[in-house]
């Protein structure tokens, strides 16, 4: 809901070019379409000028002189004129089409490949709904605008100029009387667009208010029942919904105001006509024909002028989302490969695999600072050395900055000042997808992805055989629970794996990292509950993934990390107490508070 | 018709305005088709000489002057096509403004309605309903509603007036004419009914491809760390750039069929004025019409033929108009708690008995998870719960507080079974502190004072029970920051703490704590229950928990298992006993 009235501020600032500049950039490929969807307007726009002439035609031609001479020719040349216009009407709107859907989609894809690019900092300042936003209705309002824009405008401006060219060319006079309110009509049309808009856009934000009062009304009935609060929310609802209705209406007398003033206002310029042209026809200045082509044209020149000031309204407000889109696409990365690095290894989108060393496993922080973007100071001068394949666990309190540590082994940020080096050298200076394609990760709360629970695990290593794929669940125990599916290693896991216990997500978790032998195992351990077997299951699966590799453990049950080859106790930063279990029980000091105080809070578990 | 039932239904007490609106629609339609007939008028009988059809101008004509005035003076014709538009608007303005009232009306009457029966529903259909589900009914199947109501419904009645009115016009001038410039509208309105109805389902795949499109950007940003350390982008890049392909592809799809039909549609509707044309021609050529008739319609015929074609549109739509009030109208027809005749507010002090209470949650009734418990706690006196997690521990309170109904024996307060209590009035005498709060997005204060209106001190003083006072005085705003995602997001032992000085700071005879300690240390739950025993004596207290530290200085302990109790007495008594407690006592406490 925040989020939506994030990208409701900011309205009623002028056109930014620059702003534009960018979108329209997107444009310039498809400057062929673009070409084509013009001319075509223009031929609509000529064609809509063209039909009142043929009624002016017949009257002239036919009907004055009581004549039928030529209306075969006549009929044939309407014949031509449908088709033609059916075609304009065919091939505008099928372009227009296609260039929203292009636009929609290089500026969707633009977006989408930067969001792969940037660093976790980014992540942790913009929240998930902002980014979504952006990605799908800010994008698709934008391929909207633009394209339906050029449609709007090219065809209102040139059905004005045509128009206008006509009346000149008949009639001078006329001409003029009818264009005299045109300057009233435009400003009128601007004026009220932009009144309507904004109208509606107040409704918008608070539907937005009801849709968020509805969502924590549902999810704090309970709540809501307990403390009999019912009327009381009731009560503070039906505010909204009043205010929604005041507004809602308001909006719709601006629109409801518009049309009877502007329809009055073009009545004007058709009394004129008639006067002055009446009387011209009786002096025999015009014939009946062309009093009734500027009759048709005094009504017809209010709508182009209304589909300008509409689309121009529309830009303004477009704006706002294109800036929010253009910031996410022109967002600085913070953590990314120097041009050296790129040469040698590769992108991460190209990489060049044959140019990697491998990979052992030695791990040095080197005076490691680290401070997040907010200013908050997490590590400072820290010192670690970690041998290939040794085991370390990290215990600590939330903040004491043992996930930093993770992080910035993972090179999801980078220490602000020292270095970390792995097999000795400055990591930097090897290309990130090295580092992660080493890396096998699983993670506190386990996320899989919609699909089958094969294609979870095949994301661990993309040319998996259906074999490696089996024979990895099965090494952490998971191939049991997943034979027991109906469709087995077929079944699909919903979206973000909701159709699994965060037990069974957690065991395929340890299979997607296990399948490709990572050298780097990094486990942020499950907080949450789960029943006595699958955590026992889970336990016998770090161990076995563990073997052999050097491995990060962020423990939350201490039990998990008894076997560890050294437990580092984090406070503020720093390593307060280090050794394997036994020897920090001896000590009796953070650890073996920590310890304690967990093996009494699963008491019942112990029975 | 009857599938319009509901719909109508919803319209109630809104009909008046309704059918006020529609008549000055008409109003409006007519006025703006006798703008024409002006023109007709003035080219027939001021500058040509024909005598007009109608009486009332003849008798202008025949006025002092005569059509020799009028044609010296056309702005007099100039003059009433003015005056007639602004009629015309003004009764269109009228009409819109009605209808929107109407309409308005109505979608906030829907809301309320919905909203207030959401939260009437029992308990077990908020544990057991698709929040989605619910979500989108109240939101955008209203909408779907409200937008056939004030826009939709209009539309129809402004095709139908002015099919009428235009019709009737066009019939007093020649029938032959009449023919040839309605022949074609049957074709446009069915084309457009038969194409929008065919079309719905490219509608419905573009809509489900976008759907998808979002779903993968959704996980993409969910699971940015796993995309990460797998070094997976190329493979989410390619991934997205498939779906949104698809998306772009589908919804082009849709696109091209949409200019099918509107150059089919204007091809056809061209053509209906090509044949007004011609046939004038001819009939003026055989004398059966004026010119100023062919005027009358060609202009009738540019107007009528856009709400013919919007008609064969809307008519399509209605079915999604009908299935959203009948998803609406699931949710009004789910049973909700009311108070029943024999349900009564009698005092309620403190005192409980349950007398042989067996239970079973409706979704897993096979599970018995109270069976056939006994025990009684007279007034002030505290009495602990403890038993392993699935134990029925909380459907103790769940029962206590009529959130569930027992399915045999009964549970009397005061002397009076609580069936026999109007819930309302039964809950706002137990407070109940559950296990997975929920605090609403406003400020701490207001949160506090949720179920009251108590003075600030008060509010800081249940604050200081719960032990939160300290923290929320360190936040920036202090009692004003907003909850929520808008304001500070709060640690679970911090809701925890939020939602017990909400409870406290009401003065409830009973108090029951769901296992809501527990998110807590042990040392502040040891700290709040002292602060409660101290200022608040005559409470009768229920404390569910899986601490024993929480538990052993309770007047009673009550150990469950399997929906039994298996020890009763207290802490004393408990350790004297050597069971079951005295061994959680032992790990626990050692």
């Amino acid at each position: 809901m925040s989020d939506y009235e994030f990208q409701e501020q900011d309205y009623s600032k002028k056109i930014d070019m620059k702003i534009w500049k960018k979108i329209f950039k997107y444009l310039i490929r498809y400057k062929k379409l673009v070409a084509i969807l013009i001319f075509f307007m223009i031929n609509l726009a000529l064609a809509d000028a063209i039909f009142p002439q043929m009624t002016q035609r017949a009257i002239d031609d036919f009907i004055v002189p009581g004549q039928l001479e030529g209306l075969e020719k006549f009929i044939l040349q309407f014949c031509l004129l449908i088709v033609w216009q059916s075609l304009n009407i065919f091939i505008f709107i099928s372009t227009a089409g296609k260039i929203e859907m292009n636009l929609t989609y290089d500026i969707r894809e633009e977006a989408f490949d930067k969001l792969q690019k940037l660093s976790f900092s980014y992540y942790d300042r913009t929240p998930t709904g902002w980014i979504m936003a952006r990605m799908t209705s800010d994008t698709r309002r934008l391929g909207e605008i633009i394209s339906w824009g050029i449609v709007d405008i090219v065809w209102g401006f040139s059905l004005m100029i045509i128009i206008a060219g006509f009346m000149l060319a008949y009639n001078l006079k006329l001409a003029l009387l009818t264009l005299s309110v045109v300057p009233v009509l435009a400003i009128l049309s601007i004026y009220f667009q932009k009144k309507i808009l904004e109208a509606y856009r107040v409704v918008r934000k608070i539907n937005s208010k009801i849709t968020g009062s509805f969502s924590e009304g549902i999810s704090g009935a309970i709540t809501t029942k307990v403390l009999v609060g019912e009327e009381k929310h009731l009560n503070e609802f039906k505010e909204i919904t009043t205010d929604m209705k005041r507004s809602s209406i308001r909006a719709v007398i601006f629109s409801a105001l518009f049309l009877p003033i502007v329809l009055t206002l073009s009545s004007v310029a058709i009394a004129l006509v008639v006067w002055s042209g009446g009387n011209s026809v009786i002096q025999g200045v015009i014939t009946y024909g062309t009093l009734v082509l500027f009759i048709s044209y005094a009504t017809q020149y209010f709508e182009p002028i209304r589909e300008v000031a509409r689309v121009i309204a529309e830009f303004q407000q477009a704006q706002a989302a294109a800036e929010r889109v253009i910031s996410l696409i022109d967002e600085e990365m913070d953590i990314y490969d120097t041009q050296e690095v790129q040469e040698k290894y590769g992108t991460i989108l190209e990489p060049k695999k044959s140019n990697w060393e491998e990979l052992n496993g030695d791990i040095d922080f080197k005076n490691v600072s680290f401070r997040y973007k907010n200013g908050e100071e997490v590590l400072k001068s820290f010192n670690l050395s970690v041998k290939q394949g040794q085991s370390i666990a990290l215990v600590g309190e939330t903040g004491s900055g043992k996930s930093t540590i993770v992080n910035l082994i993972c090179r999801f940020y980078e220490p602000t000042e020292g270095l970390i080096e792995i097999d000795g050298v400055d990591y930097r200076s090897r290309s990130i997808a090295w580092l992660h394609e080493n890396i096998g990760y699983v993670l506190q709360a386990p996320h899989l992805f919609s699909g089958t629970i094969e294609d979870n695990i095949r994301y661990g290593k993309l040319d998996a055989t259906q074999e490696e794929i089996m024979e990895a669940a099965k090494l952490v125990n998971a191939h049991e629970f997943i034979m027991k599916f109906p469709e087995t290693y077929q079944t699909q896991v919903g979206e973000g794996g909701g159709k699994l216990s965060t037990g069974e997500k957690q065991l395929i978790s340890f299979a997607r990292a296990i399948i490709s032998d990572p050298r780097i195992f990094v486990l942020d351990e499950a907080t949450s509950s789960i029943d006595t077997q699958t955590e026992r299951m889970i336990q016998d699966a770090i161990e076995k993934v563990l073997q052999g590799r050097t491995s990060f453990v962020i423990a939350h049950r201490l039990s998990t990390i008894v076997n560890s080859d050294r437990i580092l106790v984090i406070e503020k930063g720093e390593v307060v107490e280090e050794g394997t279990h036994e020897e920090l029980m001896g000590i009796k000091g953070h650890y073996h508070n920590l310890y304690t105080n967990q093996y009494r809070e699963n008491a019942f578990k112990a029975l | 018709m009857k599938k319009l039932s509901k719909l109508w239904h919803f319209m109630k007490n809104n009909r008046g305005k309704y059918i006020l609106s529609i008549i000055f629609m008409g109003i409006s339609v007519a006025f703006s088709l006798m703008v024409p007939v002006i023109i007709q008028m003035v080219v027939d009988s001021f500058i040509g000489e024909l005598p007009s059809e109608y009486l009332f101008i003849q008798r202008i004509i025949q006025m002092p002057g005569g059509r020799e005035y009028v044609r010296n003076n056309l702005w007099i014709g100039g003059l009433a096509i003015i005056i007639i538009t602004a009629i015309y608007g003004l009764f269109l303005f009228l009409s819109n403004r009605l209808s929107a009232e109407a309409s308005e009306d109505i979608a906030k009457n829907i809301r309320d309605k919905v909203y207030d029966h959401i939260q009437q529903m029992p308990f077990d259909y908020h544990k057991n309903s698709d929040t989605g589900d619910l979500l989108q009914r109240a939101t955008s199947d209203v909408e779907t509603v409200r937008r056939f109501l004030s826009i939709q419904l209009m539309e129809v009645g402004r095709a139908v007036f002015m099919v009428i009115i235009a019709l009737y016009f066009m019939l007093q001038i020649s029938w032959k004419m009449t023919v040839a410039a309605m022949i074609l509208t049957p074709i446009i309105f069915f084309f457009g009914y038969i194409f929008f109805l065919k079309v719905q389902k490219a509608f419905k795949i573009s809509d489900e491809a976008e759907a998808e499109l979002s779903t993968v950007i959704q996980e993409n940003l969910h699971g940015t760390r796993v995309v990460r350390a797998f070094a997976r982008e190329k493979f989410e890049i390619e991934k997205f750039k498939e779906k949104n392909k698809s998306y772009a592809e589908k919804t082009y799809r849709l696109i091209k069929y949409l200019a099918y039909y509107w150059s089919i549609s204007d091809f056809i509707s061209l053509a209906s004025i090509g044949l007004v044309l011609v046939s004038g021609v001819y009939f003026t050529y055989i004398g059966e019409i004026t010119l100023g008739a062919i005027i009358v319609f060609i202009q009738y015929e540019y107007r009528l033929l856009w709400p013919i074609r919007q008609l064969g549109r809307i008519l399509s739509d209605l079915g999604k108009a009908i299935v959203s009030s009948d998803r609406i109208q699931e949710i009004l027809d789910g049973e909700i708690e009311s108070d029943q005749e024999n349900e009564t507010t009698p005092e309620i002090k403190g005192e409980i008995v349950f007398d042989d209470v067996s239970f079973a949650y409706p979704d897993n009734f096979e599970r018995k998870v109270l069976d056939h418990v006994s025990f009684s706690v007279r007034k002030g006196e505290t009495v602990a719960v403890i038993g392993r997690t699935g134990s029925g521990k909380s459907s103790l309170i769940h029962l206590l507080g009529r959130l569930y109904d027992v399915d045999d024996g009964r549970i009397i307060i005061d002397g009076v079974d609580i069936k026999n209590i109007q819930k309302k009035w039964l809950r706002k005498h137990i407070g109940i502190v559950l296990q997975e709060p929920f605090l609403f997005s406003k400020t701490i204060k207001d949160n506090i004072n949720f179920s009251s209106q108590q003075s600030e001190n008060a509010v800081f003083e249940a604050a200081k029970i719960a032990s939160v006072h300290d923290v929320i005085k360190e936040f920036d705003k202090g009692y004003d920051t907003l909850v929520g995602e808008k304001g500070v997001t709060l640690s679970g032992g911090q809701k925890q703490r939020l939602a017990i000085a909400r409870t406290l700071v009401n003065d409830y005879p009973i108090l029951a704590f769901d296992d809501s300690l527990s998110a807590v240390d042990t040392e502040t739950d040891i700290a709040i229950r002292k602060a409660l025993s101290e200022r608040k004596k005559d409470i009768t207290t229920f404390i569910i928990s899986h601490r024993v530290a929480s538990v052993y200085d309770a007047d009673n302990i009550l150990v469950v298992e399997d929906g039994k109790i298996i020890e009763r007495g207290n802490h004393a008594e408990l350790m004297a006993l050597g069971g079951y407690y005295k061994r959680i006592w032992d790990i626990q406490m050692a």
